[in-house]
């Protein structure tokens, strides 16, 4: 894929004209997927796919171009060149886009993280034999992913991670399951059978006749799964530098001022410990790190290209959406094996599910507990819960009550395969909440 | 990828490679798009898309294996072909289908390309987002803004080994408006259209803004805007509640479509989207509303956004009751997911298994879902409300894993007290049960305010997919529903 990647980006640079200038992404993968359902097969399958994005500049204007490679040349190349010839017209057009900023001092850059991937038969076979009759459901995933960014003024990045995901859920009866989740970039059968007994080996807490609570507030434990979930609404333009500035953020009055949250609460966008490359789409590299909370206080957000030229702030890397495709969220001090000696009286959140804001602007989030979620009392598990819709602030979970986040943190790749499969991952901590309120 | 190639042609060519042993399809999707925009009176680079590639299938035995390539030459497709089989191999005797043989043949041919008239230059478009985008910034207090154009333009042939072609070509549009008025520590969000949710529809760029009075709409939405900085909370309390049908496509969309998917109902989405509330045997029996609770599931309509003739597993589609006079009668199921169920109440299947591109197999989705019109006029379901709220436009959804507890929040309130219209409220949400709210369901409006709205982006699947799906409602009243606002 690399090389085919750089020849075309070539290829396409040898079709400039003039002044122009040519910025090409490239993303692409080979990819298994593996659908179970009672832990019977129920969709199998492979996907070759790879896209190039072509942007091209020309006296302040710039048009965009995305295209789905053949993987042969003579198509490829036919492509790239009608791609161009359009885009080209198209100029003559289009206004001067006055918030243009690329990358124009070269940063090349290469990472291959090559792993060691089962094939379709043993991992099927594996999965299924894991299950040992149980009620099984849920995805693998495997192969590699690319992304890669080349310009016509001779820069060149490459980003090449192998992995497999397999996330399952076992069933105990209705909507009583214990989920898990596995990514990692070395097949192991036998850990990856361990694992599966072991989600089974879960169910058990799920045996007893689950309890009903009403709706109120109670002390809580969000495990990192959970967590990872609030943390990722703040992708919902709650740390966009654009959102920030047109206040529509929904940590505005965070960012103000107004508002702070726990002091242990720091989040970063880091691209050092992530998945994601190292370099945005725009050809700018990324830090290693950004600060966005630091000890509770807004410390910083995520800029793109071109929000940094409108608004004359400094880019950083981000992409257009201006969202964590690393995000890290520091652990505390809290043992996870004291957990829920901590909560003593409470419920133990496994996932949260469904969220979305239902105040944007006091930046409260509502969502569902789903899969395995226990009420405890003196620091045991009791019983089941319903489900139940929680709908609580930011401010008051993260923020005043927040008891304490737990020493271990998780990384949790995302799953998403929307178009192709995702780099974004966050690592995040569990947290301890003297109050979450729920609702219904 | 060359443009308008001929998909006849890679047909043949996967006809000629694939084994005559087995059964196969291959569906083959070309796709290209335009996404035009202004945001604060400055056009964004203009993104278009070409796409184009083919899912090839095949059956052996109750293995059914997939394979989708982007390589459309001699050698890509014998490649997928294989690996496709080498997956039904694998797939035999572990699959759903319990060692019932995996049907894939179909013999109809249909084509039907699309009545294509001439649509806007890349220069008017952009002219008309600028008009909008102008018409928007009428007030210091409006601090961001955006006017969009996203067009599609889609062909689909999907192709049996052993005969059976169908073309379908669609053209979809989907103009947007969206607006941010701040004033201090509040700030409000008023959009138009929608991508999202709302008027996503077939036609070209130029049809659909006319269609959907797209012209003027800036400033009509930066008005409302800032109508919603000066509005009160919404309250909280019981309340009756008249849902637009921009609110009602996503309350039909959460709380009847997702719970009718029978992927879900024999436990595919457990995982991920989610279960049902919904059971195979409350089919012929359930009372799912009230009894003006009427639901079609209508690929007919030539405007709806998920309109086609047949779905991507071959069947063909027509207009069928799901609920009718509240009764619920049918799920929404292909005929893949038709044949697991050994038992049912109801006969053949909803032709709804769609992918949503080459790269994905087909699933149940809920295609164009309706609710059809009532004998309410809108003035006559205003005036029977003594103390209530209108909702408008979706601004929150979410709802769990069965879709039965559902929280939904609106961009646009309106008081109604004493059988008219009275002060428009902010933040308006309301909360509730799907298995109880449509029994709440009052007055249903007149075909007068039908809209036809969708959304491009309905997520469900493993490996994901975002779909298009329809959604027609006209406002409908609810008696008795649990409203709130915002925190401040």
């Amino acid at each position: 894929m690399k090389e085919r990647f750089f020849d075309l980006a070539e290829y396409a640079v040898g079709q400039l004209q003039g002044s122009e200038v040519l910025l090409a992404n490239f993303s692409g993968e080979n990819s298994d997927f593996v659908r179970f359902n009672r832990a019977r097969v129920r969709q199998a399958g492979s996907v070759t796919q790879a896209n190039l994005c072509l942007t091209l500049i020309d006296q302040g204007r710039r048009q965009r171009s995305m295209l789905s490679l053949a993987f042969n040349d003579g198509a490829d190349q036919a492509a790239v060149r009608s791609a161009i010839q359009s885009m080209r017209s198209d100029l003559s057009s289009l206004p001067v886009d006055p918030l243009l900023l690329f990358a124009t001092h070269a940063s090349n850059s290469s990472l291959e993280r090559r792993g060691s991937l089962p094939d379709a038969e043993e991992a099927v076979e594996t999965v299924i034999q894991g299950a040992g009759g149980a009620d099984l459901v849920g995805i693998f995933a495997s192969g590699p992913v690319y992304r890669g960014f080349a310009n016509s003024l001779g820069q060149r990045n490459w980003h090449r991670v192998d992995s497999f995901q397999l996330d399952w859920s076992v069933f105990l009866a209705g909507d009583k399951a214990v989920k898990s989740s596995y990514a990692c970039e070395t097949w192991d059968a036998l850990d990856v059978l361990r694992r599966i007994e072991a989600s089974r080996d879960h169910l058990q807490h799920l045996a007893a006749a689950p309890r009903s609570i009403d709706p109120g507030q109670y002390r809580a434990f969000l495990a990192p799964a959970a967590m990872g979930e609030l943390i990722g609404m703040l992708n919902w333009g709650g740390v966009s530098a654009r959102s920030q500035l047109t206040r529509q953020s929904a940590l505005q009055r965070l960012v103000d001022g107004d508002s702070a949250l726990a002091e242990q609460i720091t989040l970063r966008e880091n691209t050092a410990q992530g998945l994601a490359p190292s370099f945005d789409e725009s050809g700018f590299a990324r830090p290693a790190q950004v600060s966005l909370i630091a000890g509770g206080v807004h410390s910083g957000a995520l800029v793109s290209a071109r929000t940094a030229k409108e608004y004359d702030v400094q880019a950083n890397g981000a992409n257009e959406e201006e969202s964590m495709q690393s995000g890290d969220l520091d652990g505390g001090r809290l043992p996870m094996s004291d957990a829920l000696a901590a909560l003593d009286r409470g419920i133990l959140v496994a996932n949260l599910w469904y969220l979305n804001y239902s105040d944007r602007s006091s930046c409260r989030i509502t969502g569902m507990t789903r899969f395995a979620t226990f009420w405890v009392e003196r620091g045991r598990i009791q019983a089941p819960l319903s489900v139940m819709r929680f709908d609580d602030s930011i401010y008051r979970m993260l923020g005043s009550g927040l008891e304490a986040l737990s020493h271990e943190r998780e990384w949790i790749q995302s799953l998403s395969t929307y178009g192709q499969r995702s780099v974004e991952s966050n690592r995040v901590p569990g947290a301890l909440l003297s109050n979450l309120t729920l609702t219904l | 990828m060359n443009p308008s190639c001929d998909l006849h042609q890679i047909a043949q060519r996967f006809r000629r490679l694939a084994p005559s042993s087995t059964e196969g399809t291959i569906r083959i999707v070309e796709e290209s798009s335009t996404t035009t925009s202004v945001r604060r009176d400055v056009p964004e680079p203009v993104a278009r898309s070409a796409d184009l590639g083919a899912m090839i299938t095949i059956a052996q035995g109750d293995g059914v294996g997939y394979a989708a390539t982007s390589d459309l030459s001699e050698s890509g497709l014998k490649a997928a072909i294989d690996r496709a089989l080498q997956w039904a191999r694998t797939m035999h005797g572990r699959s759903v289908f319990q060692d019932a043989p995996i049907r894939l043949a179909f013999a109809e041919t249909f084509s039907s390309p699309a009545a294509l008239s001439a649509d806007w230059s890349l220069a008017e478009r952009i002219e008309r987002l600028r008009e909008e985008s102008a018409g928007c910034r009428l007030d210091p207090r409006i601090v961001d803004w955006q006017a969009s154009l996203w067009t599609v333009h889609s062909r689909c042939l999907l192709a049996a080994l052993d005969g059976g072609d169908l073309l379908q070509e669609h053209e979809y549009a989907v103009p947007a408006l969206h607006v941010v008025a701040n004033h201090r520590d509040l700030t409000q969000v008023r959009s138009w259209g929608g991508r999202n949710n709302g008027l996503c529809q077939q036609g070209n760029a130029r049809q659909v803004a006319e269609r959907s009075r797209f012209a003027g709409a800036g400033r009509r939405t930066a008005e409302q805007a800032l109508q919603l900085l000066a509005a009160p909370n919404c309250p909280s309390g019981t309340f009756d509640l008249l849902l637009m049908p921009d609110q009602m496509m996503l309350q039909i969309h959460e709380s009847i479509g997702h719970p009718l998917e029978l992927d879900r109902i024999l436990g595919d989405e457990r995982n991920y989207a989610g279960t049902s509330f919904v059971t195979p045997e409350m089919f012929g029996t359930y009372r799912y509303g009230s009894e003006l609770l009427n639901i079609t599931f209508d690929p007919t309509r030539a405007e709806e956004f998920a309109t086609f003739a047949y779905d991507d597993d071959g069947s063909r589609a027509q207009r069928q009751h799901l609920i009718r006079d509240g009764l619920l009668l049918q799920p929404l199921g292909g005929a893949l997911s038709r044949q697991r169920m050994t038992q049912a109440s109801w006969s053949g299947c909803v032709a709804t298994a769609r992918a949503c591109s080459w790269n994905r197999p087909p699933i149940d989705r809920m295609s164009n879902l309706n609710l059809e019109a009532g004998t309410s006029s809108f003035e006559r379901m205003v005036s029977s409300i003594d103390d209530g709220i209108l909702m408008q436009t979706n601004a929150s959804w979410s709802i769990d894993d069965s879709r039965n507890k559902f929280q939904f929040g609106c961009e646009w309130g309106q008081r109604i007290r004493s059988g008219r219209l009275a002060e428009v409220v902010r933040n308006p949400n309301y909360r509730g049960i799907s298995a109880t709210f449509w029994r709440s369901l009052a007055m249903v409006g007149d075909a007068a305010s039908v809209e036809v709205l969708g959304t491009p982006f309905c997520g469900k699947g493993e490996p994901n997919q975002a779909i298009r799906v329809g959604h027609a409602s006209p406002a409908c009243k609810f008696v008795g529903a649990t409203v709130f606002g915002a925190e401040h």
